[in-house]
């Protein structure tokens, strides 16, 4: 290692990253000895998404590959442990670890299909969005899966909280996905400052004068998919034992990869702390608007999409980089910190 | 010497029009050369048909002694030939130093290897100091040197200028041709360029070939070339001479 590396670490921006990070990672743990448990199931949802919204930002924030059909590796994911579990009795970390190649398998077939014959930009989100098509339809038809009446885990009392089976009350399950949404953090972070990830800025930047640079534009791409799709595959296991119920109609709806892409956006594609951001400014602000109208007595279905609607249009006009660049060169951050 | 990079009856078409028609050179290794000629002469469609971004429907390039015409731009770059763009293409949101950085690591794995010797070309061509600007902010005269740094850290044995000197005011054009020419002496940097600029034409390269249509209508040194009345004929205009 050498001095400028180390110099880089001891620099007054780094200090201030890891306290902020050890101060957002403290109130995070501490969370549930503080909140409700109406609280703590918002914070599940919220950081379900910052960890979906990661995990589509590699695919999009760090190599410029615009996917609209991430809910077929999260419902890909989820279908698999659940299968897994429910006839062969085979728990959710052995289902992940099922699930990754299948759904990394599945976003190599995209990848080859369109980076091998040139279907790029727009067309490209497009073929993304018909492979998540494709599975919902296909789905719904296969017998196996139960079709559209849909896939239910068994669900047992529990004395105990289970981690290795994924059985147990929502404080279990929100220090699992908030372990998961530290390690796609720190997973990010490595990736991006790895010779992969100056490859996947430099094609997301101009892709033919990366191929001019040497970079393998392809295979980068395809690496970009993969670990993508493998990542946002462990969001659908999750799901899936936390709500205990699949419908194709619903995990691979195209709704669920809109909102998984909302947070990322607002919060600022490419960087690290947008989708997290992201995710707390919209699912909170969704949640806060939510309790008001019912406190009020008011009931408007959609009024929630409505408003993620007005989210995204605020942020576009306002702040089109998102929230995160601004508030970081604020706090003086960005330089080291993207 | 030996010829480092040879086409051989090299074409072109685009539909009806043949935009490159036979042309045939030889680089020798440690030589600058220069392609010239008018404009839609066909000089940036020979560059691509080099660098893999086009392929030839005739003829062969043979480059350090392999055929490299059916080979993806960024296998030509591996084996050794790294180019510019005629309109400059940097990366424009990363870093001058980032921009440099990506053509480091081609054949260098560890970040921190590769950055210190992105910042040693970034000393050596003065853009140092800006190194932490993103490239968008650079002017033109820094984006096209940005972009021959950016070449030159691939490691290259042929670099290819496409008119890296045009727009360039005349003291711009002395400092980067004075930058090139000590490349080519100190290090033995092969160098094929597109230029407009006979200034910078005139005082770098041995050997000048001049396109038009599509086709080799003269090759020699640039005294020779440019007293061919051929050449004064299409390119040059008679007041040239």
């Amino acid at each position: 290692m050498s001095a400028a590396w180390l110099a880089r670490f001891s620099g007054g921006a780094w200090r201030r990253i890891f306290v902020l990070l050890a101060l957002l990672l403290a109130v995070l743990l501490a969370a549930p000895w503080i909140v409700n448990d109406y609280l703590l199931t918002v914070l599940i949802v919220i950081l379900y998404s910052a960890f979906t919204g990661q995990a589509w930002n590699i695919m999009m924030g760090f190599a410029g590959q615009l996917s609209l059909g991430h809910a077929l590796y999260a419902g890909l994911g989820a279908y698999v442990a659940a299968v897994l579990f429910v006839d062969f009795g085979i728990g959710p970390w052995l289902g992940f670890l099922a699930a990754v190649p299948a759904a990394a398998a599945c976003g190599a077939i995209i990848g080859f299909l369109a980076f091998r014959f040139g279907v790029a930009g727009v067309y490209f989100a497009i073929l993304t969005i018909a492979f998540a098509e494709f599975a919902r339809i296909g789905f719904d038809h296969i017998a196996a899966v139960n079709a559209s009446a849909g896939l239910f885990l068994p669900v047992r009392q529990v004395a105990h909280n289970d981690v290795w089976h994924l059985r147990g009350d929502p404080t279990m399950f929100y220090y699992v996905i908030l372990a998961a949404t530290v390690v796609a953090f720190i997973l990010c972070r490595l990736l991006l400052e790895s010779r992969l990830g100056y490859f996947w800025r430099a094609i997301r930047e101009d892709e033919e004068a990366a191929r001019a640079a040497g970079v393998p534009t392809f295979r980068c791409k395809m690496y970009a998919v993969m670990i993508s799709a493998a990542l946002t595959s462990f969001a659908g296991v999750f799901y899936a034992f936390f709500y205990n119920n699949l419908f194709p109609e619903q995990v691979f709806n195209i709704g669920r990869s809109i909102e998984m892409i909302l947070g990322p956006i607002i919060g600022g594609i490419g960087t690290l702390f947008g989708p997290i951001l992201g995710a707390f400014v919209l699912t909170g602000l969704a949640e806060s608007l939510n309790s008001i109208m019912a406190a009020f007595g008011l009931s408007m279905p959609g009024a929630t999409q409505v408003f993620y609607g007005v989210c995204l249009l605020v942020v576009i006009v306002a702040l089109p980089e998102g929230v995160w660049p601004p508030l970081a060169r604020r706090l003086g951050l960005f330089k080291e910190w993207p | 010497m030996t010829a480092l990079l040879s086409l051989q009856q090299i074409s072109k078409r685009f539909r009806g029009l043949v935009a490159v028609d036979g042309v045939s050179f030889d680089v020798q290794q440690g030589e600058v050369y220069a392609v010239i000629g008018p404009n839609g002469a066909g000089k940036t469609t020979l560059f691509n048909m080099i660098a893999g971004a086009l392929k030839p429907d005739q003829g062969g390039i043979v480059f350090d002694g392999k055929p490299i015409q059916n080979l993806s731009p960024d296998v030509v770059c591996r084996r050794g030939i790294a180019r510019t763009f005629q309109l400059v293409r940097p990366f424009p949101a990363l870093s001058v130093e980032d921009n440099v950085l990506v053509g480091a690591l081609l054949h260098r794995h560890g970040i921190g290897e590769a950055r210190e010797r992105a910042q040693a070309l970034l000393r050596r061509f003065d853009l140092f100091d800006r190194r932490r600007h993103p490239a968008s902010a650079l002017t033109l005269p820094d984006r096209k040197r940005l972009e021959v740094i950016r070449a030159l850290a691939t490691e290259p044995k042929l670099l290819l200028l496409d008119e890296v000197v045009a727009g360039l005011r005349p003291t711009e054009v002395d400092r980067l041709v004075a930058v090139l020419r000590e490349l080519n002496r100190d290090s033995g940097l092969t160098i094929l360029m597109i230029e407009h600029v006979m200034r910078a034409v005139m005082a770098l390269a041995a050997r000048v070939l001049v396109l038009d249509h599509g086709v080799a209508i003269a090759e020699g040194t640039p005294d020779q070339v440019v007293r061919d009345p051929a050449v004064v004929q299409s390119y040059l205009g008679a007041e040239a001479v």
